[in-house]
């Protein structure tokens, strides 16, 4: 068959209009499918106990937990590694609470960091395909890992080192496969999903539920009446960095 | 019609230096396809620091790219008929630059053939997408207002008049795309180091000294190995292009260093004292930065004194001195000292690794290529159609 210039241009009309009209339907459906109605958009969120949390020292039965739900590789070389929650002294997660002479309670105890599921993320703001994205329903901040294309800049802009970036092809180094969850690929960025997969089954956090101190309350911020709510109007609280503007999720009562 | 055919006549010498760079172009490119197999875990990068050799390459040479404004600005806006030579070379070395560019970030992907999901998911809300969209456009006006200008000279006609609203966008879009670079560091509010206004101005100066000192000793070394001549006067005003920006390039860097050491607020100067003095016994950049810095005085002392700028064996060295030392700043210092320390206070090393290097001299020799490819060409057509 020949096709003349004439016929060619017909036919790349033809199709780029089935592609705008593709996209018109689509915008029309989405338009018309029901919008999730104030009553079910939460916040979720997580306040960590740190006077419950210290009691065990050395635990890492959150970590331990998360790893093993979310194929999390075990690279020994910490350039490399992969973390979605993990342990760090209290001095460099909260440096601006230091002061000169006391002796702060504090000093040298592990603190579980994990992704804060910014209200105002930094990561979703940069990121150039929207592979990263806030559940709007929700407030979950989520990874595609199928969309993003490596670039590692949501790493640059995340103020908490929160996201880690598949340096080589992770499945290797998984202990134990978990089949629930996928494993991811080498160059795409990972982080914590506020476990959504469980959460979408009824389930609570991993980290939350292996906690033994039961240091780590999960619940809808948005709603007064909840968990975590009522221990934020009861005692203080830290948020990481707050000053930044990102609105972090993720509480530590003092 | 691509003119290319003036590209395969050349001397011995011309041939021998192809070869060469085709070696290196192997070489990188043979290094590329082991990262593509192993992975980034090859390079130098860590989850500490994240970008490294490659995306400062990326950001030194988009100022390359950007200071071709500094000769098409005078020539086409102000009729200064003493870059009517060079216009074109500054052009085909922003050609070059912004392919590099493009090839430095692909590089850095770590999927890359999902790149095109920049296009796909359009996300206005990203300065790197913003990034795509005018290095893109850039690439796209310096191809063709050179082609076309190229095409006239050899046809002996004057060009179309189209062109000119053409090389007019060319000027604004110049500064876009180092203005939008910059954007991509200074808006991230973790990153004490590079968040300040002062970024966007300091990019552009510093590559408004190091991309004209690059155009003249390109010129220089034309002018040895062929028999294109770009004219004193040319390059005495290149010159002087060169000295302004160094100067007001090293008052803003004096600028922001004044702000972080006398307010000493610590997330600020934590960086710059990693950075220049080195941090908790890690002193491997501090070498670096003060070579930049002397070279930066050095060479701002050879370019203020005017007998010494237009001094035919001093000019080089003083062009040199600018490149080496905006390279080092931009390319080097201002990547890695924005990671370090981390949000979390450490501090990881960040050592190229071999492959990594190797890579990134293959994509300059690519550029290279492209550039001797397109002097040769141009010069051939000027040549032939009797301009000289």
């Amino acid at each position: 068959m020949k096709i003349t210039r004439k016929d060619f241009l017909r036919l790349s009309g033809l199709g780029l209009l089935a592609l705008a009209g593709k996209k018109a339907v689509r915008a029309f459906a989405e338009a018309a499918a029901p919008s999730a109605s104030p009553q079910t958009i939460k916040r979720w969120g997580m306040v960590i106990d740190l006077q419950k949390c210290r009691q065990k020292d050395g635990c890492t039965d959150c970590v331990k937990a998360c790893n093993l739900a979310h194929n999390i590789p075990q690279i020994p070389d910490r350039a490399h590694e992969v973390k979605w929650i993990w342990n760090q002294s209290f001095e460099s997660v909260f440096p601006q609470v230091q002061t000169d002479y006391t002796q702060q309670a504090y000093a040298g105890h592990p603190i579980p960091l994990l992704c804060n599921h910014c209200a105002n993320p930094p990561c979703v703001r940069v990121c150039p395909t929207q592979a990263t994205f806030k559940r709007e329903n929700d407030g979950i901040v989520m990874m595609d890992f199928h969309r993003c294309i490596g670039c590692r800049y949501c790493m640059a802009a995340c103020p908490y080192g929160s996201r880690s970036f598949n340096w080589q092809d992770p499945r290797p180094a998984i202990p134990s496969i978990n089949s629930d969850f996928p494993t991811r690929t080498k160059g795409v960025v990972e982080k914590c999903n506020f476990c959504e997969e469980r959460l979408a089954r009824g389930l609570r956090p991993a980290c939350v539920e292996a906690c033994p101190e039961k240091a780590m309350v999960f619940g809808d911020l948005s709603n007064p009446e909840t968990e975590p709510r009522k221990l934020l109007r009861a005692r203080f609280a830290l948020q990481r960095e707050p000053e930044l503007g990102t609105s972090p999720s993720v509480y530590y009562l003092i | 019609m691509l003119m290319m055919e003036k590209a395969t006549v050349g001397s011995r010498r011309y041939w021998a230096w192809i070869l060469c760079l085709a070696a290196i172009i192997l070489a990188g490119f043979l290094c590329y396809l082991r990262q593509l197999s192993h992975g980034l875990a090859i390079t130098g990068l860590s989850r500490d620091v994240t970008w490294g050799l490659y995306i400062a390459q990326f950001t030194f040479f988009v100022g390359v790219a950007a200071s071709a404004v500094m000769v098409v600005l005078p020539y086409y806006l102000h009729d200064y008929k003493a870059f009517g030579r060079i216009t074109i070379l500054g052009e085909l070395l922003a050609v070059s630059a912004v392919t590099m560019c493009l090839l430095f970030v692909f590089v850095d992907m770590g999927q890359p053939a999902r790149v095109l999901n920049v296009l796909l998911y359009p996300s206005p809300s990203s300065l790197m997408f913003w990034d795509f969209i005018s290095l893109g456009g850039y690439l796209f006006l310096n191809a063709l207002i050179p082609f076309v200008m190229l095409r006239a000279e050899r046809e002996e006609v004057s060009p179309p008049k189209w062109i000119k609203p053409i090389v007019i966008l060319s000027i604004p879009w110049a500064v876009s795309i180092h203005t939008v670079t910059a954007f991509l560091y200074s808006g991230l509010p973790g990153r004490a180091f590079w968040l300040t206004a002062v970024l966007v101005p300091r990019f552009l100066a510093s590559a408004f000294a190091s991309g004209p000192a690059l155009l003249i000793l390109l010129c220089l070394i034309l002018r040895k190995v062929s028999r294109f001549d770009a004219g004193d006067n040319a390059i005495h005003q290149l010159g002087l292009i060169v000295t302004y920006a160094m100067v007001i390039n090293v008052f803003l860097v004096s600028v922001e260093f004044f702000t972080v050491f006398y307010s000493r607020i610590p997330e600020h100067l934590e960086h710059f004292r990693y950075v220049f003095f080195g941090l908790d016994g890690n002193y491997h950049l501090a070498p670096w930065m003060w070579l930049s810095a002397a070279l930066a005085i050095a060479a701002l002392i050879l370019l203020l004194v005017p007998a010494w700028r237009n001094s035919p064996r001093l000019l080089p060295l003083a062009c040199a001195f600018v490149f080496v030392s905006v390279w080092i700043e931009k390319g080097l210092g201002l990547i890695v000292g924005g990671f370090t320390p981390s949000p979390l206070g450490s501090i990881t090393r960040y050592t190229p690794t071999w492959p990594e290097t190797t890579i990134v001299l293959g994509v300059w020799a690519i550029g290279a290529l492209m550039i001797t490819v397109f002097y040769k060409i141009a010069l051939s057509v000027r040549e032939e159609a009797g301009v000289r």
